[in-house]
């Protein structure tokens, strides 16, 4: 087979990787959107809270003498998640909840201090350079021909689509089985009317942004560990581009928020794989303005009805 | 009085598997008052929708003095001079009383940029113009003490007439509006009546009205058509829709 | 003792343990190839223990404080009362208010620190770009994230122009906000149809896009580095530098015959800004009385009405974001001439978000609230060096306590007053609400 062909496949396996994760931190949006309808700036900061969280326990558990990366990475996948989860519930309680039955950009714009103070608060407190951290897990499966170029998936890769695969499984059961998740599916549908019928909704609304926080540490642990490098910045970035994927898919739809964030990453790595890779924010942001131009719904969203 | 202001013809409307109206004919002739009844949810607001552009009907015709608006969107079809009111009012409620009557007119206005940054002879004329008419239609609803007052503090049945003279400083056609009475005490009711009666008699307007208050659609309508269901059930002069067992059927119920 | 609340106090204090604990309370540090963690400097403990007490009385006390904080609430002036208004309306008091107001602007800058002086200007430029953020925020009710971006077409148009075509700072300054307009024109023009959050996002998009693309378009716009010696902008063909750069210029102090001195430089640049604020309250107050200004009001109010009266929603919006650029545009070219060094940095999103921060806590279309804020905003870091390592994060927390308190601004804009000059009539009508009426 030729070499253009195994380049390929690196690109797409490398979008997919990528995609995954800000699939991850979609489903943030996606949620809160489809209860409260507002958009929620500070989530790519809480993705961000994340990253450093993992890189703490990491870090702290290297110095400790442990060894096992299994050990390692499932305490930085349970702290980061605690932690970040918390980090959720108190930005819901602090910066939106006052909120809730005012105009969408009034939230909006709290929503964007939010996203500042974060960013600031965590630059503040571990400084604004970047904290590199030497890859745990190497090496990785090699096909193609050995001479000329050939595709890799890394373990790493592996590791973040079988955790993005069993995190989508379980928010799925979650939703579809539990008593919660249905309560969840009703206030996305109706919230007022879910309110009369004797289901705390702030409970839900408070619920809803702890799981999606819990996604985004899931995707910080990962994207993390996989970059090596974290800075006060980059949740502002990614949570731009999850909301891109968001909206790409359908705000609202959780099964959206996937295929969206899924094409997004491939598309990101195929510019950046044949055209350069400079561009790629540049493509990703016009798709963003393309599909709200021409399908606001995205591919897999509910039109909505103007009430006059 | 043979031309028609306003023909509707074969009107649908359908929402996803909702058929919300269907079927719907309307004619207005010039210096009609003409009612639309039926229970609540029978698809009469969104009729008005569909005749003032803000929902696209499924199907059927809408010609306003000849002219098909159906396809129109809504600032267009106000410019032809179709002004409506809204069953919420939808007063500019941060802006003054005032300011919500010049607001109205911004068609009949000189908006040219650079006429209004250097004040032109022209631009003050056409304000001086607006600020007249203004204060004529606050002298009619008596909102004059309040001119200066933020239009959300008024008091509801204010707000109502408020919206009324908002639409008629647009100098409109044919005035359409949802449920005037709503929420209003018979005294109000009945000074909306006489209001009602004004504009028709003083200032030519057609108007098109939704109500439930029975009393003001029976005195002041010239001719009333039944909705039921989205669906028209009995049109006729008010006598005939008073008599009419159909119509008597709808609104008490299957008997 | 029903109103103090143990639980919750106890529990907020967990919650916020829970949240500085890995945060604040440690701090990575690289060793080597690997990675440190050590724990944070003292003062971040005592921060945190600071924090934990304030968090657990705040809840504690929450019901009387609530009550006492909803008791301010109300003290708080919505800004003009009657007395004061009727004042300001007395039209020569108004209008010798305003001449001792510029009069001391403009003498003022002789009399203090060089440094005074170029900080007040930065300050004004943030006026500038506050007053035109404010009318497609304040007054349209359109939030427009990628604000800096028209900001970067004005600044790079001056640059750009003046290097490959040699024009200088007074057709660049027309020609700034020209452009800038343009592009408000062209990317509004598909946008404005969308709905309010999505029209941010947008905006938010299109602001990357530009500063993306100047920090990658490197052979013409210098890529990152950017593009230095702008020249400074001239008086008449007078020039503030030590010698005149052009053929048969004369600089400055060689014309009026005194010795040279950079302050005039920086005194002159002053000015000007004071100027072109001047200008811009002029044009934006006429706006607002006019029609258009009216109508931008309105459409933030409800634009459903707006499309039942006749109006235009996207030509309205169209034209609010295209003044709005316009502003911006202004704003860039004289950014770039006062810098005289322009880079993509100076245009990042968070450019965008202080600008947005201060319309936000100036008061959403009140133009004296802005101005308040653009000079708070800027001048407060400068007298607290210490402060501006806080300046971002008390932006952010500021967003959201002004959201959360008082979304209306420490300002709020006040409604015209406008004579009815007709008879004065007793109203038939039958409603009246005296003790309301009387307030009024």
């Amino acid at each position: 087979m030729p070499e253009s062909f195994f380049y390929f496949i690196q690109q797409l396996l490398n979008g997919l990787t990528v995609g995954s994760t800000y699939a991850l931190i979609a489903i943030g949006y996606t949620m809160v959107y489809g209860i409260i309808g507002m958009i929620n700036f500070a989530h790519g900061e809480i993705y961000m809270i994340g990253s450093y969280i993992a890189f703490a326990v990491l870090a702290a558990l290297a110095m400790m003498g442990i060894d096992s990366v299994s050990l390692m990475l499932i305490s930085a996948f349970v702290i980061s998640i605690i932690i970040t989860s918390t980090y959720g519930f108190a930005v819901e309680r602090v910066a939106y909840r006052p909120l809730r039955n005012s105009n969408r950009l009034i939230a909006l714009i709290s929503a964007i201090g939010m996203s500042i103070f974060l960013q600031n608060y965590v630059r503040l407190a571990q400084g604004s350079r970047d904290i590199a951290m030497p890859s745990m897990i190497s090496g990785g499966w090699t096909f193609g021909p050995e001479d000329g170029f050939h595709a890799t998936v890394s373990y790493m890769q592996l590791i973040i689509f079988v955790v993005t695969f069993i995190s989508m499984t379980a928010l799925t059961l979650f939703i579809s089985r539990s008593k919660m998740g249905r309560a969840c599916r009703a206030c996305a549908e109706d919230l007022g009317m879910t309110g009369l019928l004797g289901i705390n909704t702030n409970q839900i609304i408070s619920i809803t942004f702890v799981i999606g926080a819990a996604l985004a540490a899931v995707a910080g642990v990962l994207l993390g560990m996989y970059y090596g490098v974290i800075n006060p910045y980059i949740g502002f970035m990614a949570g731009l581009k999850a909301f891109t994927a968001a909206v790409l898919g359908g705000i609202g739809s959780i099964p959206g928020a996937v295929l969206g964030g899924l094409i997004l990453g491939v598309t990101e790595a195929f510019t950046a794989g044949y055209f350069s890779s400079e561009y790629k924010d540049v493509v990703a942001f016009s798709l963003l303005v393309l599909i709200l131009l021409f399908r606001p719904t995205g591919i897999l969203g509910k039109p909505e009805v103007e009430k006059v | 009085m043979s031309e028609c202001l306003l023909e509707v013809s074969d009107l649908s409307m359908r929402f996803g598997g909702l058929l919300a109206v269907d079927q719907m004919a309307l004619k207005i002739r010039p210096g009609e008052i003409v009612s639309m009844i039926g229970p609540n949810g029978a698809g009469k607001t969104t009729v008005f929708n569909c005749l003032t552009g803000f929902y696209r009907a499924s199907g059927g015709s809408i010609q306003y003095k000849n002219q098909a608006i159906e396809k129109m969107p809504g600032y267009k079809i106000a410019r032809l001079g179709v002004v409506r009111t809204f069953q919420n009012v939808r007063l500019f409620k941060g802006m003054t009383v005032l300011e919500n009557l010049l607001v109205a007119q911004h068609r009949h206005l000189k908006t040219g940029l650079l006429a209004g940054l250097f004040k032109t002879p022209g631009y003050r004329k056409s304000e001086e113009k607006a600020m007249e008419r203004a204060e004529f239609w606050l002298e009619k609803v008596g909102l004059t003490e309040f001119a200066n007052r933020e239009a959300g503090n008024l008091a509801y049945g204010q707000q109502r007439r408020l919206g009324i003279a908002r639409c008629m400083v647009t100098q409109p056609e044919l005035l359409m509006l949802d449920e005037p009475a709503a929420g209003l005490n018979p005294n109000e009711t009945a000074e909306l009546d006489k209001l009602i009666s004004d504009l028709r008699r003083d200032h030519g307007v057609t108007v098109l009205l939704i109500e439930h208050d029975m009393k003001l659609v029976m005195d002041i309508s010239d001719r009333i058509y039944v909705i039921n269901q989205g669906r028209p059930l009995a049109s006729g002069v008010p006598e005939d829709i008073r008599n009419n067992p159909e119509v008597i059927k709808a609104y008490l119920g299957e008997g | 003792m029903k109103s103090l609340r143990f639980t919750p106090a106890i529990l907020s204090t967990v919650v916020l343990l829970v949240l500085t604990s890995l945060m604040l309370g440690i701090r990575l540090e690289p060793s080597g190839v690997g990675l440190k963690v050590t724990m944070a400097e003292t003062s971040s403990l005592y921060w945190i223990a600071a924090g934990a007490v304030v968090v657990f009385f705040f809840q504690l006390f929450r019901a009387p404080i609530d009550r006492g904080m909803s008791g301010i609430k109300q003290q708080l002036p919505s800004v003009p009362k009657e007395p004061l208004r009727q004042i300001a309306d007395k039209k020569g008091f108004k209008t010798t208010l305003i001449c001792f107001a510029v009069a001391g602007l403009m003498i003022w800058p002789f009399f203090v620190s060089r440094g005074a002086v170029d900080l007040a200007t930065l300050a004004l430029i943030y006026v500038m770009l506050g007053l035109g953020l404010n009318i497609v925020v304040g007054l349209a009710g359109l939030l427009d994230l990628g604000y800096v971006g028209f900001y970067a077409v004005g600044a790079y148009s001056y640059a750009l122009l003046n290097q490959y075509l040699g024009l200088d700072f007074w057709s660049s300054l027309v020609l700034g906000g020209v452009l800038a307009a343009f592009f408000g024109f062209v990317l509004g023009f598909p946008v404005l149809r969308l709905r309010g959050d999505y029209l941010a996002i947008v905006t938010l998009g299109f602001g990357e896009i530009i500063r993306i693309l100047l920090n990658n378009w490197t052979s013409i716009t210098g890529g990152p580095n950017g593009i230095s010696q702008i020249p400074k902008p001239s008086l008449f063909g007078l020039e503030f530098g030590r010698r005149a750069k052009e053929e048969g210029n004369v600089p400055f102090h060689e014309f009026f015959g005194i010795d040279y001195s950079s302050t005039y430089k920086v005194i002159f640049l002053y000015i000007l800004a004071v100027l072109l604020v001047i200008a811009t309250l002029f044009v934006i107050n006429r706006l607002l009385r006019m029609p258009i200004g009216r109508a931008w009001e309105a459409l933030r109010e409800d634009d459903i009405a707006c499309r039942s009266l006749g109006l235009n929603p996207t030509a309205i919006k169209l034209s609010a974001f295209t003044i709005g650029a316009a502003f911006a545009g202004f704003a860039g070219t004289f950014f770039a001439a006062r810098q005289g060094f322009i880079s993509p940095e100076s245009f990042t999103f968070i450019e965008s978000a202080i600008i947005l921060a201060i319309v936000v806590l100036g008061g959403m279309g009140s133009q004296v609230g802005v101005i308040l804020a653009a000079v708070i905003m800027t001048v407060l870091p400068e007298f607290a060096r210490e402060f501006q390592e806080y300046r971002m994060l008390m932006f952010g927390l500021m967003m959201v306590c002004m959201m959360v308190w008082r979304p209306e601004g420490l300002m709020p804009m006040k409604r015209p007053h406008i004579k009815i000059k007709s008879k004065k009539s007793e109203t038939e009508s039958s409603v009246k609400i005296p003790s309301v009426a009387e307030s009024v």
